[in-house]
């Protein structure tokens, strides 16, 4: 159906980010914390920064480490039902094994944290910041500080990042951020779109498809995708991840025009609760603290409002 | 439930021009399908498990392939999209009610191994592995398990099995689609793939998937369906 066109949704958050420092100053369960911390713009330019060779992993307790850390980036599907409860893996959205620049590489992202965040008025670490992934991206549990999977990740991504400079922002970080595109995001051209290019992979219905036990294509919306509070549900961050990534192997093939238009499309079906939810009063009440960007969590789109169920997929709750 | 969702899987191909023909609405019949399949044979063998030549390209392996994707090679060879000199004759002879009943015939003859499809760490000193496990990212190439599933044993009708399909004909293929003379991969998704990969790695990588059932089995990985005995 019709848009939120992008003017409102540009002019909301920048409007919320004021408005918010003090609603959400006391924030401080872990739940209720949005993960993402905005961090400075990647530098234009190449990526020149190569991460080491898996051939040269130590063979020591610490490469083992990195090691285990490797094959739950892979593999985080062995996670499932402690720490995942969605069909996900980390390489979905982070290619070659979180090893490819402008593919929100770990390399990249190691050097930024700790940063602070005004918006919680804390600085949040690599540790909290993987939890996060677990929360929204996986519709998990986050693992405990010091748990053997935070652990590994963590040195994995350590080692990824062997010899790149600290606190520093590099070029190849996170996704290449489009322009605005010069018509607002079109479900309906995403949808054809879809069907064309997409489906082939991630099916008709956007469910994925397995082999046997094994997710081979991710499922896009549903109780097997992210949920309502990951990053990958904004139309922008999903238009950036599409444009540099996708299809596999066909990157920067799609017109930025065709990046939107998909996000819009894709991240207009209903997925897993924002987990915040579970603490606040209504979907009106988590709609205006935690959504005021460009996404749809509490729009209506052909006559369903999203994100207005209490369905968090697989997920049972932190108790 | 299945078979609409491989109808609309084919609809979607015919809405993009890859292929087309009222033949995809039809619904194959395997026994009419082995009376057709009577040409086949020479080649494909009574078993369709097709033959490995020492030299030039094989005759690949039908057996248990997707009914879709084999009727969209037949439908693919008629059309020019795929071009060999061999099948375009023998393709041409079909009409749409036989293509869609030898592929149900093949499909059913007998399945393709079902292989494991558990997570193993690819090994980064064994180069095919490597290639078909994880790719080589910086030349944009996705492992071809990636989309061919694990131990490439197949995804859907769109992503066929690789694993015991015979060397010469997997070489043939990707020689095809680098050179232009196979143009019917959807979305022209192997084509990109192709023309990334060296003389050698394709060598390689044909040799890896032909064998790996066998290896997989000699290690002591389960195997079921016809291969298992």
């Amino acid at each position: 159906m019709n848009l939120r066109s992008i003017v409102p949704w540009l002019a909301g958050s920048l409007l919320m980010a004021g408005a918010l420092g003090g609603a959400v100053a006391d924030e401080s369960d872990a739940p209720q914390r949005d993960y993402q911390v905005p961090l400075p713009e990647a530098p234009a330019g190449e990526a020149t920064f190569q991460p080491p060779a898996e051939a040269d992993i130590p063979d020591t307790p610490y490469g083992d480490m990195v090691r285990l850390g490797r094959d739950l980036f892979l593999d985080t599907q062995r996670l499932r039902d402690e720490y995942v409860f969605n069909d996900q893996n980390c390489s979905n959205c982070h290619l070659d094994a979180g090893r490819l620049a402008n593919s929100a590489p770990m390399w990249a992202s190691v050097g930024m944290y700790p940063a602070y965040r005004g918006k919680n008025d804390k600085v949040n670490t690599m540790a909290e910041r993987i939890q996060g992934c677990f929360t929204y991206s996986m519709n998990g549990i986050p693992p405990e500080y010091g748990s053997e999977p935070l652990v590994a990740l963590q040195t994995y991504f350590h080692w990824l990042a062997t010899g790149a400079p600290i606190n520093e922002s590099l070029p190849g970080r996170g996704y290449p951020g489009l322009e605005e595109p010069a018509q607002a995001p079109d479900r309906g051209r995403g949808a054809e779109l879809f069907a064309e290019r997409c489906a082939i992979c991630h099916g008709d219905g956007g469910q994925g498809q397995t082999v046997g036990e094994r997710q081979v294509f991710p499922p896009l919306w549903g109780d097997g995708a992210y949920n309502w509070g990951a990053g990958m549900h904004r139309v922008n961050t999903a238009a950036n991840f599409i444009k540099a990534n996708m299809p596999l192997g066909q990157p920067y093939s799609l017109s930025d025009q065709q990046a939107w238009d998909l996000a819009a499309f894709i991240n207009g079906h209903e997925r897993p609760q924002d987990p915040r939810r579970r603490t606040l009063k209504s979907v009106d009440e988590t709609d205006r603290i935690f959504h005021q960007h460009m996404g749809y969590y509490g729009d209506t789109v052909d006559g369903h409002r999203l994100g207005d169920h209490d369905d968090y997929g697989e997920n049972p709750g932190a108790e | 439930m299945s078979a609409m969702r491989i109808a609309g899987g084919l609809g979607l191909v015919v809405g993009l021009g890859l292929a087309a023909g009222p033949g995809f609405a039809l619904e194959g019949d395997a026994d009419r399908g082995e009376r057709v399949a009577g040409t086949c044979t020479a080649c494909h063998q009574a078993d369709g498990m097709g033959m490995a030549m020492p030299q030039g390209e094989s005759w690949p392996r039908l057996a248990g392939l997707p009914a879709a994707y084999i009727a969209k090679q037949l439908h693919d060879f008629k059309a020019g999209r795929r071009e060999n000199a061999t099948m375009m004759p023998f393709a041409n002879m079909l009409d749409d009610q036989q293509i869609v009943d030898v592929a149900a015939y093949y499909a059913q003859l007998a399945p393709w191994p079902s292989l494991p499809d558990d997570y193993r760490a690819a090994d980064p000193g064994k180069s095919a592995e490597w290639l078909a496990e994880r790719g080589d990212w910086s030349r944009t190439v996705p492992g071809c398990n990636q989309c061919h599933g694990p131990n490439g044993q197949g995804v859907g009708s769109h992503f066929p099995p690789l694993a015991g399909q015979h060397a010469g004909y997997l070489a043939a293929q990707l020689e095809g689609w680098r050179e232009g003379r196979r143009r019917n991969d959807p979305n022209g998704l192997m084509r990109g793939v192709a023309e990334r990969l060296s003389d050698d790695e394709i060598a390689s990588i044909a040799d890896y998937y032909a064998t790996l059932p066998e290896r997989l089995a000699a290690s002591g990985a389960p195997l079921t369906g016809e291969d298992a005995q």
